[in-house]
C-alpha cells in the first residue's frame, strides 16, 4: 500500500479521522506521518496555553488600545506576544510589565528573582535582594508576633535604606 | 573529534556509576541564557542570528572548563545526524527544524552540551549518569559564570535571567532526573505519584521531553518554577521529591517479589528470551522489554548481565543510530531487522 499524501513511499502509518462525524482512514508512510503528527502538536502547544493565559494579564489587556503596546527596542506588540508565546527581547519585560506580572505570578508565584546573577550587576542585585529578604522577614516576624525581632529588622532596613539615598 | 566518534565513545550519563543508578538513569541541568545587545532568537534578523552564533562560539572555545568543544553547524548536518544528536539527548527536537544558524557545542564525553540560537541564545545543559543533580550544578554553575564573563548577559535584578518565554525566566534553570520506575507502574501507583508531583510545581515527562510519551516505564521529573527561588532550593526541593519517589519505586519491588515472584520473574526472562532470539523487532517493543530486563538485573534475577549494556541499547537501538551504524539510509522494516541483529549479538 503506498502513501495516501506523497503516493511514493510505502505506508506504514494508519490513522483513522472522524471530522463530521465522516470516518476517513488514512494511510501513511513515516515521514508524512511525522508531518502530520507534528502539524497536530502544533494545534495545542505550550505557546496556545501561554497566549491564554496572557490574556489574564488583568486590567492591563482590557482595553483594545494597551494591546497595542510595541516594546520600543525591538517593536514586538502584547498582542504579537499572546499569538506566539514569547517575547521578542530583554527590553520586552520592562514594556510589558504591567502585564507580565500578573502572568509571571500565575505561572511562578512570584514576581522577584532570587538566585544567582552574572558577575558585573552581583553587587548591586545582591544589595537589592539583601534588601527584600530583610523586609521578607519583617513581613513574617509581624504576623507571627515576633516584635523585638521585628524591631531589629525595621532598624536594619531603615539603616540600608539611609546609606543608599545617600 | 567529529560527530562520527560519538558513535563509539559512550556519554558519560550512560556509565551507570552515579548514586541509586538502578533507579535513576542521568541526572540534567539546563540553564536559558540570553544576551543583552540582541533580540531573542526567533525574532532576531538572519544577520543578528549568524552574529550572534559566531560570538557565542567564539566565547565557548575560548573556555578554560570545555577543552577543545566540537561545535556543529545544525544546518549542515543530514536528518539522520539531527535526529542521532536528538536521541543522545544532545539537542532538542525544535533545534533540528528551520536550522539556518543554529549551532551545538559539545564538550568531551557528551557532559556539556550547548545549543545557540534555540528558543533562546544559549541553552546550556550538563547531563550525568544516576542520581547527582549537585555536581552537575557545580560543572554548569561554573561554565555559566566563565560565559557571563565573555558575553552580556540579558538579566534584571527583578526577573533575573531574561528568557524569550516568560515560563523559564528567573533563573533560567530546568533541572531534571530521568527514573526508570517500572514496580510502580506494574503495582499501579505511579498515577497517584505523578499527581502529587505535579501540586509540588515539579512536572513529569517522558524519555524525550515536552510532548512525549512515557515508554519504557521512563519519566523525566523537572521543574516547572523558575522565578522566586534560588538555583540551590530548586535543586534542594526536587531531590526531596525524588529520594521519595525512589523509595516508593524500591517498596514496590520489594512487594512485587514477595508476592509476585514467579510472575515477575516470567515476565522478565520472557522479555530477555524475546530480545535474545527475535529477528524482527520495533522501537517501542524493544523499550519495554529492555526495561523489563534492567528490572531484572536490578533484582538480581538476571546475573551475568551488566546495566550499563542496557542502557547503550536503550539508545543504539534508536532509528538514527542504527542508520549510524549501519552508515546508510534503513527504511522502519529494514531497522527492525538490523535492531533484532544487534540486540542478539549484544546479549550474546
Amino acid at each position: 500500500m503506498q502513501c495516501d499524501i506523497c503516493g511514493q513511499n510505502q505506508a506504514t502509518v494508519h490513522l483513522t479521522e472522524i471530522i463530521d462525524e465522516k470516518m476517513t482512514e488514512l494511510h501513511l508512510c513515516e515521514e508524512c506521518a511525522q508531518k502530520k503528527g507534528a502539524q497536530m502538536e502544533s494545534h495545542f502547544g505550550l505557546a496556545d496555553l501561554l497566549a491564554g493565559l496572557a490574556d489574564l494579564g488583568g486590567e492591563f489587556t482590557k482595553t483594545k488600545k494597551e494591546t497595542k503596546i510595541k516594546c520600543p527596542r525591538c517593536g514586538l506588540t502584547y498582542e504579537d506576544f499572546k499569538k506566539v508565546g514569547r517575547l521578542g527581547c530583554g527590553d520586552c519585560y520592562q514594556a510589558f510589565k504591567d502585564a507580565l506580572l500578573p502572568l509571571l505570578k500565575r505561572i511562578h508565584g512570584s514576581t522577584q528573582h532570587y538566585g544567582k546573577s552574572p558577575g558585573r550587576v552581583a553587587n548591586v542585585v545582591k544589595a537589592k535582594t539583601d534588601l527584600q529578604t530583610l523586609k521578607d522577614r519583617l513581613q513574617r516576624a509581624i504576623q507571627q508576633e515576633e516584635f523585638e525581632e521585628a524591631a531589629k529588622l525595621r532598624d536594619k532596613i531603615r539603616e540600608i535604606e539611609k546609606k543608599k539615598s545617600k | 573529534m567529529n560527530i562520527d566518534d560519538l558513535l563509539n565513545t559512550q556519554g558519560e550519563w550512560l556509565k551507570c556509576t552515579g548514586p541509586n543508578s538502578d533507579i535513576v538513569m542521568s541526572s540534567r541541568i539546563r540553564l536559558a541564557r540570553n544576551l543583552a545587545k540582541y533580540p531573542f532568537s526567533h525574532w532576531a534578523s538572519k544577520k543578528e542570528q549568524e552574529t550572534l552564533l559566531r560570538i557565542t562560539k567564539e566565547a565557548v572555545n575560548s573556555l578554560k572548563k570545555i577543552k577543545a568543544p566540537l561545535c556543529l553547524d545544525i544546518s549542515k548536518l543530514d536528518s539522520v545526524d539531527r535526529q542521532f544528536l536528538i536521541e543522545r539527548h544532545l539537542m532538542s527536537r525544535e533545534h533540528s527544524v528551520d536550522a539556518e544558524n543554529k549551532g551545538l557545542c559539545l564538550s568531551e564525553r557528551e557532559v556539556v552540551s550547548i545549543m545557540v540560537n534555540e528558543e533562546d541564545h544559549l541553552r546550556i545543559q550538563v547531563m550525568k549518569s544516576g542520581f547527582d543533580l549537585r555536581d552537575s550544578w557545580y560543572i554548569i554553575n561554573d561554565i555559566d559564570t566563565e560565559l557571563g564573563n565573555l558575553l552580556d548577559y540579558a538579566f534584571s535584578a527583578d526577573f533575573g535571567y531574561l528568557t524569550a518565554c516568560p515560563t523559564n525566566t528567573g533563573t533560567g534553570m530546568r533541572a531534571s532526573v530521568m527514573l526508570h520506575l517500572p514496580s510502580l507502574v506494574m503495582t499501579k501507583q505511579i498515577g497517584k505519584v505523578l499527581e502529587a508531583i505535579t501540586k509540588l510545581s515539579l512536572t513529569a515527562r517522558g524519555l524525550y521531553g515536552e510532548g512525549t510519551e512515557a515508554s519504557g516505564n521512563f519519566f523525566q521529573i523537572s521543574n516547572q518554577v523558575s522565578l522566586g527561588h534560588s538555583e540551590e532550593d530548586i535543586i534542594d526541593n526536587i531531590e526531596r521529591i525524588i529520594k521519595q519517589i525512589i523509595d516508593h519505586e524500591h517498596s514496590a519491588r520489594e512487594a512485587l517479589l514477595s508476592q509476585n515472584k514467579s510472575v515477575l520473574e516470567d515476565r522478565i526472562w520472557r522479555a530477555y528470551g524475546t530480545l535474545k532470539s527475535a529477528h524482527i523487532i520495533s522501537s517501542s517493543e524493544t523499550i519495554d522489554l529492555l526495561s523489563l530486563v534492567r528490572l531484572g538485573v536490578d533484582l538480581n534475577l538476571i546475573k551475568k548481565l551488566d546495566r550499563a549494556l542496557i542502557n547503550e541499547l536503550f539508545i543504539i537501538t534508536q532509528p538514527a543510530h542504527l542508520q549510524k551504524i549501519e552508515k546508510k539510509k534503513l527504511s522502519p522494516n529494514q531497522r527492525d531487522v538490523k535492531r533484532a541483529q544487534i540486540i542478539r549479538e549484544k546479549l550474546g
